[in-house]
């Protein structure tokens, strides 16, 4: 019997104390009416050893090699002690410290990560985590509707090429409060806030670098945003942010609310999930913010302590009234993500950055001098651009994955009809030149025998 | 155990983890306006430092590997360590979530295989894996249910009915899906209220939200009778999966009337919890509601595995996440069910059921009061210490911080709230009797302690690494991040 450790002297005594001749007398408050469940369907137990084995074959299907993928999720280097230290029992078996006193590890950790995360996007605080970028998304635009309080409207701008996924995500989660996302066609990859239709937004949201890659004119924007009263939202990728100009210092005023996906911090790709969602804002919205937050404060003794705190925002305590529904989240994720931005620190995370910038330079230059792809928008880019190719890309994508093992790039045609000769390519720090030449001479020839 | 400085104060500029830091990148092609002027507050520190922080920090967690635990309705039960082994190899880790479906065969064969399992599991049509967590498997169900009404041409219907005892997130999310909530009594012997429901039920009922064995923690004895109530006034039935770990291989949700339910894979199929999640949600449906699945969901078309999106479901609700929610936690909980297979599955029931109401008799016995004694327990069971805060001035929440310094995890004190002082504890089916014994041993010590000294038990915990926190001052004078200027 898997993970039960009863011997049949141990369930004798037990039904004995209870009173009870067997366990099925336990359930004798079932009624006889419902019927009784039926498991035939449902195979015989495996040892760990034969379940373990008929995964292995499952997971070796998937073996893939290099990755120029990336689109919302990408290949990095994870120090090795992240995750050693992550899925130390005391982390991942953990419930969520709701017992203060007997959860101070995971409590002072999520402190430091929200330090960590309000530093980044250089404002005043952070949660700790909400399920993935896209939701993410979605309780960002809820959070900024409650607190933009005199907006006499529910229309939320969406500015140019925000994640089509993070869209279609927000919008399940928004639409039955009334509240109407309208997407600006980007012009040229990026955003135009002369070409909205919308007169006095609620909220605007703008992400940075863009779905393309692209970089938006963020000061501009915010500014935009601010002589509309609209509150603006700034979607990152949270490793840029050791580069790029934080949402806080974004125009005169900054960003109201920061959101995105954790991923990049040292989590696996791993299918997209578990990653986890983070959001960050001024002070000013801190109570309309769904999630858990953890304080610092201190004991009875006066010694410092961490505990769960401004819980009279979430659901077991205000219950209909409450920001969100949000439970159990993504706290191992965050966990992660904490060892890594300790391990990896400023220099660390920098650099990083920066030679994801450089490879992906590399990549598009190489690719360009081909002839046969040419960048489609000529903005500059961070870590991913678009190529328009010369050729078929269905059959491109196709050919590396089978022949090569190799992952070319998102084709873009799946979600835009114009861009349907185009790669989304990214080259992280973990791609080698020599990764990134082979990569750019198979590319060459099967362009070329298409 | 001495208070641990912050990670921020071990930090000192210019320090790095030379081993981990890739050469430093061009970025001189970059508008000078779009860079980063301020220096952010990480950081810097060497591996060791960093490994021995987040070592010593974890030591400060309880935890079921280190810990009894039971937590009434969070089902902390093993985590087995094969299940995460299995999710943990080359081809899941590093899966990038747009890889095409012919060459991701494998990931989604497991999709397909949880799907069929859950489908069994639960007695129902259709399954998707998507949600992330059991509050958003309760929005997607609310949204499924919403959008049955409107489809059927009905937009009257703006109320959830929930029982008083029912889970936070139930009302939360009624509101997230736009409904007002409505809460309906619950009875004296733990039941529904039926009468109140007659009472309440109508033509502005979108559905009802219940767990069943109930946030009392006994079975819900007359669901056929609720389901016909709701079910003829025209509203559907939601079943929170928090405690299907209870009935597991006995009965299945869809034979009770049920029209859509979440499972919170993270309890009832042992996924850790993480101190917080990952945890997953999928959902299920009867028939009525398959077409409003969230997307997406795995089909298979002659011997391939494909991704089901909008083209085979247009009355999706939509996405739920920007990718596939919790891959990794559904390989998990797909690993463990492979590993329970039919007998065990029947099994987790029983013998949830049986330490629980072993437990409950021995408190009992004990003299403890049990909330609602001429019940069975099921997977778990209530008590309440209203006559020791009485008599000896000693709360639940005295008792909750005392157990911590036996070692012993606090049960879900204060929930469900129509119980005054309660304790809802659940042992799970993994714990030996010897440790539900010294359970009662504790309790009944502490008991003693109280009756000696109650301002002892008051001041508990004594033996933790921090005494008693102020939560208060924590809510009142917020200090959520550290700043240089206080190190």
């Amino acid at each position: 019997m898997p993970f039960i450790p009863h011997t049949s002297s141990e369930v004798e005594s037990m039904l004995q104390s209870i009173g009870v001749k067997d366990i099925d007398e336990l359930f004798d408050e079932i009624p006889d009416h419902v019927p009784i469940a039926n498991f035939r369907a449902i195979e015989h137990s495996l040892t760990e050893m034969e379940m373990v084995h008929r995964l292995a074959e499952r997971a070796k299907l998937d073996e893939l090699g290099s990755c120029f993928l990336g689109a919302g999720s990408y290949d990095h280097h994870i120090p090795a002690a992240v995750w050693d230290l992550a899925t130390r029992g005391e982390f991942l078996t953990a419930y969520t410290p709701y017992q203060a006193e007997a959860s101070q590890g995971t409590l002072q950790l999520l402190y430091e990560f929200q330090t960590m995360m309000a530093s980044l996007a250089s404002l005043d605080v952070a949660n700790a985590s909400v399920y993935d970028g896209g939701s993410g998304l979605g309780e960002a635009i809820l959070m900024a509707v409650r607190s933009n309080r005199s907006a006499r409207n529910r229309r939320i701008v969406i500015g140019g090429a925000v994640n089509p996924f993070y869209v279609k995500t927000a919008n399940t989660l928004v639409r039955s409060q009334g509240i109407e996302l309208v997407q600006v066609p980007h012009e040229n990859g990026v955003f135009d806030p002369n070409k909205c239709t919308v007169d006095e937004p609620n909220v605007v949201v703008v992400q940075q670098p863009n779905f393309f890659g692209l970089l938006e004119n963020v000061d501009a924007i915010s500014n935009w945003a601010a002589e509309r009263n609209a509150l603006l939202i700034a979607v990152v990728n949270p490793l840029t942010l050791a580069v790029l100009k934080p949402p806080g210092e974004w125009g005169e005023i900054g960003a109201d609310i920061c959101s995105g996906d954790g991923q990049p911090l040292g989590v696996p790709m791993a299918s997209g999930g578990p990653s986890f969602g983070f959001l960050s804002s001024k002070m000013k919205h801190v109570r309309q913010m769904p999630g858990r937050i953890v304080g610092r404060t201190v004991d009875a003794n006066g010694d410092v302590g961490y505990t769960l705190t401004l819980q009279a925002r979430e659901q077991h305590i205000r219950r209909a009234k409450a920001t969100s529904n949000i439970c159990t989240n993504q706290g191992l994720l965050v966990t992660a993500a904490t060892i890594y931005l300790s391990i990896m620190g400023v220099t660390g995370l920098r650099n990083t950055a920066s030679r994801c910038h450089e490879n992906t330079k590399y990549l598009v230059a190489q690719l360009e001098a081909t002839g046969r792809a040419q960048r489609a928008f000529h903005s500059p880019f961070f870590h991913e651009c678009v190529l328009r190719c010369a050729g078929n890309v269905g059959n491109l994508t196709k050919s590396m994955i089978n022949d090569h093992g190799i992952l070319a790039g998102y084709p873009l045609g799946e979600i835009d009809e114009s861009l349907e000769d185009c790669l989304l390519l990214c080259a992280t720090e973990k791609r080698t030149r020599d990764e990134i030449d082979r990569f750019v001479e198979l590319f060459n020839r099967i362009l070329k025998e298409s | 155990m001495p208070t641990i400085p912050t990670i921020f104060d071990t930090s000192k500029s210019g320090r790095i983890a030379g081993g981990q830091t890739p050469t430093e990148g061009d970025l001189s092609g970059l508008p000078n306006d779009l860079l980063r002027e301020s220096k952010p507050v990480l950081p810097e520190v060497s591996e060791l430092q960093a490994v021995r922080h987040f070592t010593r920090l974890s030591q400060q967690n309880f935890s079921i590997d280190g810990n009894f635990y039971p937590l009434g309705s969070c089902t902390m039960k093993y985590n087995p360590r094969g299940a995460h082994r299995a999710a943990s190899q080359p081809g899941f880790l590093n899966r990038h979530p747009l890889t095409p479906a012919f060459a991701s065969q494998g990931l989604l064969g497991c999709f397909w295989d949880l799907q069929e399992t859950l489908k069994t599991v639960t007695g129902m049509e259709a399954v998707s894996l998507v949600p992330m967590a059991g509050a958003q498997g309760e929005l997607a169900g609310g949204l499924m249910i919403r959008a049955y009404h409107e489809d059927c041409g009905d937009y009257e219907r703006d109320e959830i009915l929930v029982p008083t005892a029912a889970h936070g997130t139930n009302p939360a999310t009624a509101t997230m899906c736009g409904y007002k909530t409505r809460e309906i009594g619950v009875a004296a012997d733990g039941d529904v209220d039926i009468e109140d429901l007659k009472r309440v039920v109508g033509p502005k009922t979108a559905g009802i939200m219940l767990t069943n064995p109930s946030t009392c923690a006994v079975f819900e004895r007359r669901i056929l009778e609720i389901a016909d109530i709701v079910h003829d006034a025209g509203g559907l039935l939601y079943y929170d999966g928090a405690n299907l770990n209870a009935i597991l291989g006995k009965v299945c949700p869809g034979d009770m009337g049920f029209d859509v339910l979440h499972l919170n894979l993270h309890k009832t199929f042992a996924t850790p919890h993480g101190g917080g999640g990952p945890g997953a949600g999928p959902v299920a449906v009867n028939s009525l509601l398959q077409p409003y699945l969230p997307i997406p969901m795995v089909g298979k078309l002659d011997d391939q595995f494909i991704w089901l999106d909008e083209s085979y479901f247009p009355l999706t609700i939509g996405k739920l996440a920007a990718f596939m929610g919790n891959a990794g936690i559904l390989i998990r909980a797909l690993a463990y069910a492979l590993m329970l297979g039919r007998e065990g599955m029947v099994r987790v029931a029983e013998y949830a059921t049986l330490n629980a109401n072993y437990l409950a008799a021995e408190l009992s016995k004990a003299g403890f009061q049990l909330a609602y004694p001429t019940r069975r327990a099921t997977h778990e069971f209530l008590i309440t210490l209203n006559q020791e805060a009485k008599d000896l001035g000693v709360r639940a929440l005295d008792f909750a911080k005392r157990l911590l310094d036996f070692d012993m995890h606090a049960p879900t004190t204060y929930f469900p709230l129509l119980v005054p002082e309660c304790f809802l504890i659940e042992p799970t089916e993994t714990e030996a009797k010897a440790v539900l014994d010294e359970f009662v041993s504790a309790m009944c010590k502490i008991r003693e302690e109280a009756q000696e000294n109650a301002d002892f038990v008051k001041q508990a915990p004594h033996n933790q690494v921090v005494r008693r926190l102020d939560e208060v001052r924590a809510a009142r004078e917020l200090d959520l991040n550290w700043s240089r200027i206080e190190g």
